[in-house]
């Protein structure tokens, strides 16, 4: 088995509404001057969009009908956070995060 | 007197715009590829695909989360139109990202800047608005060496992953999951290590905004979409109570 028709298309219309979003301010920026105030609204979505990133995978939204925490991760998160304090390492970070992540799963 | 400003900019513009520097500044991330990347690999196996099917959606969607929900979807046999839409939807974070980086690349071609798109992922993003934050200018030349460190070890792992399949049947076992989540928490703590004292109340008061948005969103849509929602209604938040 290597593919079929159907699947390469279904891949390309994936690739090509996973691409334009991803290009098309790039295209568009170029020719327009952006507001000062869509560029200061600009200036806050990394906060925020990273704070998601992390908020995502703390929440268990699945095991109950109720939001609750993910209890290994939430207790992953706590020591991982403090070390990014300290160190300001993103290798560090990620090394040790994956090492507590493991052990929590190893005892819980 | 120019010849002194043109000595102290010089080596600057040389050491920041460099290929090799955006390698080295990916390599903190490639934990999070290698491992995400095995593991969709055995999950594509796993959902019947094949490996150049595999091979196919790495190279040509490139985006970890919309790869495994693909797998998802066909497991369920989902109709082609809801696949299309459901990967659009998730990925559609991209345009905030994208947005965000564009205007410090006007001055290169269009084609280079469709190429920074291009191969923009959550992480490379992180890593280029913290190096932004830090240095206050990006560079073309660093940006690529970012780009395609990271996208070359998302292909290899992935094929790899698919390879491997019986071996690394669990990469959560192992806390590789977390690999992605430590990174993000590092690159949060970057950035707001880099605002100034008198701004970070501010950004602590949205990211408290963040949480609850998060919470209250996850029990009406998909988390994905969460994401998206939370993140433009906190900007938006963060524009009107900035002083």
């Amino acid at each position: 088995m290597t593919t079929t028709a159907s699947m390469v298309w279904l891949i390309i219309g994936c690739a090509l509404v996973t691409w334009l979003p991803r290009i098309i301010p790039f295209m568009f920026v170029r020719s327009v001057k952006l507001p000062d105030v869509v560029l200061k609204w600009l200036s806050f979505i990394p906060v925020c969009i990273l704070s998601a990133l992390v908020i995502e995978n703390l929440l268990d939204t699945e095991s109950k009908n109720f939001v609750t925490l993910d209890w290994p991760v939430f207790i992953t998160f706590v020591p991982t956070l403090i070390i990014a304090l300290v160190t300001k390492s993103l290798s560090i970070t990620v090394v040790a995060g994956v090492i507590i992540m493991a052990s929590v799963r190893f005892f819980m | 007197m120019t010849s002194t400003t043109d000595l102290h900019n010089e080596p600057t513009t040389a050491s920041e715009d460099s290929f090799i520097q955006g390698v080295k500044d990916c390599v903190p991330t490639l934990l999070g590829y290698i491992s995400i990347g095995l593991a969709f690999g055995v999950v594509g196996s796993a959902s019947g695909l094949s490996l150049v099917e595999i091979a196919l959606l790495t190279i040509l969607v490139y985006a970890g989360s919309a790869q495994f929900i693909f797998c998802a979807l066909l497991l369920t046999s989902s109709p082609t139109s809801a696949i299309i839409v459901t990967i659009f939807v998730v990925n559609l974070r991209h345009l905030l990202m994208s947005l965000t980086l564009a205007p410090h690349f006007t001055r290169y071609s269009m084609l280079r800047n469709v190429g920074f798109g291009t191969l923009l992922t959550d992480e490379t993003f992180g890593v280029a608005v913290t190096k932004q934050m830090q240095n206050g200018k990006l560079y073309g030349r660093w940006m690529d060496g970012l780009n395609i460190t990271a996208y070359a070890f998302w292909i290899l792992s992935c094929i790899a992953g698919a390879f491997l399949g019986q071996w690394v049947a669990n990469p959560e076992k192992w806390g590789l999951d977390f690999a992605l989540i430590a990174m993000f928490i590092a690159l949060l703590v970057l950035q707001l290590g880099s605002v100034g004292k008198h701004k970070i109340m501010h950004y602590l008061m949205l990211i408290g905004y963040m949480v609850v948005m998060m919470y209250g969103l996850s029990y009406v849509v998909p988390s994905h979409l969460a994401v998206l929602l939370a993140t433009v209604i906190v900007a938006t938040i963060g524009v009107v109570t900035d002083k």
